[in-house]
């Protein structure tokens, strides 16, 4: 019995990362094809020679960090209102911000790009980096408010009538003892928009206006032309980058997992 | 301006209600300077309420607050010269014990070094010393509830309030908190405002207890005063072990109990007045049947270390004795009460049976039934007829209510405010949205809890109101 659970999970691991690892091998391939034809660096030097690819990087990475950051503090503020509210109307506006997270990237794009193109119109702006850096917030947003209602409703509420009792004012018990408590939600509700926001494709096309490009329209418009095995080389980079930050986020976790079991 | 016998806070006549439910009704309390008093009632009586006004984290609907003859309604609590150990400790889990006990100070502005040397006295005071990098998580119970003390203390607070810090510790550990929270007191000099369901521990700590219940004060007094001298059942049944019977003051210092008359000291009742009488157990002095009035067969006897429990049937009343000399079951004794002992309280329910007022909506003749409208419900009564849209004051003997065990009753979510052991039964007071209740029972219920109300027609009197007013 212990033999088939392992001989099954080790099948779901292989059809789960055999793509990637395919990917991972042909980045090193000194050849255009799927065929091996030895080993190379050269794809990667390449990758860092061609501008537009590192342009188009940055972009994805600010847009990413600033997007991930403006949500946080959005959805964190967002979080703190919906959980003050009482009773029914607490369950409307908590899912008024669920439907952002369920409806499909491809409405949620168009929306944007129809409401963007109207409001450029009116105030004359053409769509591009502000745009889409609105757009990632948007859809970022609920994701941190998903992660930090929970903390809010398992916080001791004492805690705050606790740094109010010792002289705090509403503002700094919040800064100095709420918001340490909310951390790990904000935290994870960070990464998650950050992720989302590297990874996302639809809404960013719907929303880029003419020029602006960020990783993921780069690959899809190079898959026009001819497929590069550059692409290869910045989506193995991609992977190791992403697999790093789930290690450090899941070490993380264990820790603070492991101070909860001491305090209780 | 200090206001007269260094009365530190004061409230005035707070009324509070939540959806609805009355729970402060109109109450005053003043705290003196430097004392211990300690506000004793069951879960649900509205202390907890109570210490939150003081704090600043709950407004009154109605009434004042006043710190050093200054109104503060409406001031947050981190403009109050007052702080809270909550029950819960809530220290704060990212900061270690010295930032934790600093944490008031450093909002303050207070200088680094005055801090540390604040710090370091009262993790002196608290028994705590060396402890200051430890991290609170790693802490005993007891010692997180002491740097919540501490915590708070440090402050400098004139008045400090303590949501019951020690219920969530063990005995041996409460009793030593007990005897160091007292400690603490005397050596800050501050007073100290204790919230607690635990009698003993009242008894043990306070200068005044606050003995409350349902959202009033019931009585303040001295641990002494509220032990010896309760002002009616619920103090005498809520504090220590009593007998409480029924009784009629025929005069003063005349008492008629059980069906014999005795010497008592209370005077002022008036004549032929139905009252309450307590005797604490250890007042009865078990002696010879021929040598007192009331004698009694003992059905049980219970070493207790200290003294036997001996239970006595007399007259169909069930009597609590602690003595230091045993009995054996079986043995018929006398009980020899000396009159300063027997203790006279007014009556908290006057009247002796229940009467409401009911409107008959509908009527059958043929199967004599009626349906009437009382409070909020409506219900049918067999066996009776009376015309549509009569008024009747319908009354029914504490023996014809019960509650409904099948969830199904007259009255639902009635509220229950207190349940006393008179010998023979439970007698349990009920409140309604329009009025009181008297019950008898011998059944133990939970106090302050919701539960649905059924009545005994067969023994009700009905009358019928003619342009009388309800009231």
């Amino acid at each position: 019995m212990k033999k088939i659970s392992k001989i099954y999970t080790a099948l779901i691991i292989f059809f789960m990362y055999m793509p990637i690892v395919t990917l991972i091998i042909f980045s090193f391939n000194n050849g255009k094809t799927t065929v091996w034809k030895g080993f190379t660096l050269k794809w990667y030097t390449d990758l860092f020679r061609d501008s537009q690819i590192i342009s188009s990087l940055w972009n994805t990475l600010i847009i990413a960090l600033l997007a991930s950051f403006i949500a946080t503090a959005l959805g964190t503020m967002a979080a703190i209102g919906i959980n003050n509210f009482k009773g029914k109307k607490r369950i409307l506006i908590q899912n008024a911000s669920n439907v952002e997270i369920l409806s499909p990237d491809i409405v949620t794009g168009v929306a944007l790009m129809l409401m963007f193109t109207m409001l450029g119109v009116a105030f004359h702006f053409k769509m591009g980096f502000l745009t889409v850096l609105l757009a990632h917030i948007t859809f970022c947003t609920p994701y941190v408010v998903l992660n930090v209602l929970p903390r809010i409703r398992h916080m001791d509420y004492s805690v705050y009538e606790a740094a109010l009792d010792l002289g705090c004012n509403q503002w700094q018990a919040f800064r100095k003892v709420v918001i340490h408590e909310l951390m790990p939600g904000m935290f994870s509700g960070f990464l998650m928009s950050f992720t989302f926001s590297m990874d996302d494709f639809v809404i960013t096309y719907f929303t880029r206006g003419a020029s602006f490009q960020t990783l993921s329209i780069q690959i899809y418009t190079m898959t026009h032309q001819r497929i590069s095995p550059k692409i290869n080389a910045l989506s193995a980079l991609m992977f190791v980058v992403v697999l790093a930050l789930m290690i450090v986020v899941n070490l993380k976790d264990r820790k603070s997992e492991k101070q909860q079991a001491q305090r209780v | 301006m200090t206001t007269k016998n260094d009365v530190i806070v004061s409230l005035k006549d707070i009324f509070v209600q939540f959806d609805g439910e009355v729970i402060l009704n109109h109450i005053d309390l003043d705290i003196k300077d430097k004392e211990f008093l300690t506000i004793l009632g069951p879960s649900g009586c509205g202390k907890t309420t109570t210490l939150r006004i003081i704090g600043g984290f709950l407004e009154p609907e109605q009434g004042t607050v006043t710190f050093e003859g200054k109104k503060i309604n409406g001031l947050p609590p981190y403009k109050r010269n007052v702080n809270t150990v909550f029950q819960k400790y809530s220290l704060f889990p990212h900061l270690n014990v010295f930032d934790n006990i600093a944490f008031g100070m450093k909002i303050k502005k207070v200088p680094k070094d005055e801090i540390k040397r604040r710090v370091k006295e009262m993790l002196a005071i608290v028994d705590l010393k060396g402890y200051e990098k430890r991290s609170v998580s790693k802490l005993s119970g007891g010692q997180q509830q002491r740097v919540a003390i501490a915590r708070a203390l440090v402050c400098d607070p004139k008045v400090l309030l303590l949501d019951e810090p020690l219920g969530a510790l063990d005995l041996k550990l409460r009793k030593n908190m007990q005897w160091e929270l007292k400690q603490i007191q005397q050596k800050t000099n501050t007073a100290f405002v204790y919230v607690t369901h635990d009698q003993e521990e009242a008894l043990t700590m306070s200068d005044t207890v606050v003995v409350m219940n349902n959202g009033v004060i019931e009585q303040i007094g001295t641990p002494t005063d509220v032990y010896n001298e309760p002002v009616n059942a619920f103090v005498a049944d809520f504090i220590g072990d009593a007998n409480i019977i029924n009784g009629t003051m025929l005069d003063d210092c005349r008492v008629r109990i059980l069906g014999e008359e005795l010497e008592c000291v209370d005077k002022g009742f008036g004549q032929n007045m139905p009252i309450d009488v307590v005797i604490r157990p250890e007042d009865i002095e078990v002696v010879k049947p021929e040598e007192a009035v009331l004698k009694g067969e003992v059905t049980e006897v219970v070493f207790k270390g200290v003294h036997y429990e001996i239970t006595v049937m007399c007259k169909g009343c069930e009597w609590i004795i602690h003595s230091t000399e045993g009995a054996k079951v079986g043995d018929k004794i006398g009980m020899k009460i000396i009159p300063f002992n027997i203790q006279i309280m007014n009556k908290m329910f006057l009247a002796e049976k229940n009467t409401f007022y009911a409107d008959v909506v509908s009527a059958d003749k043929e199967a004599n039934t009626i349906t009437v409208h009382v409070e909020d419900s409506e219900f049918e009564i067999e066996g009776q007829y009376f015309e549509p849209e009569t008024k009747l004051a319908i009354t029914l003997p504490p023996s014809a209510l019960s509650i409904a065990g099948d969830g199904v009753g007259h009255l639902d979510d009635v509220y229950i405010e207190s349940v006393i052991f008179k010998g023979e039964h439970n007698e349990i007071i009920l409140e309604s949205d329009k009025q009181k209740w008297l019950m008898q029972s011998d059944v133990d219920e939970q106090v302050a809890t919701y539960v649905p109300l059924k009545f005994d027609f067969t023994k009700a009197e009905f009358r019928v109101m003619e342009g009388e007013n309800e009231t």
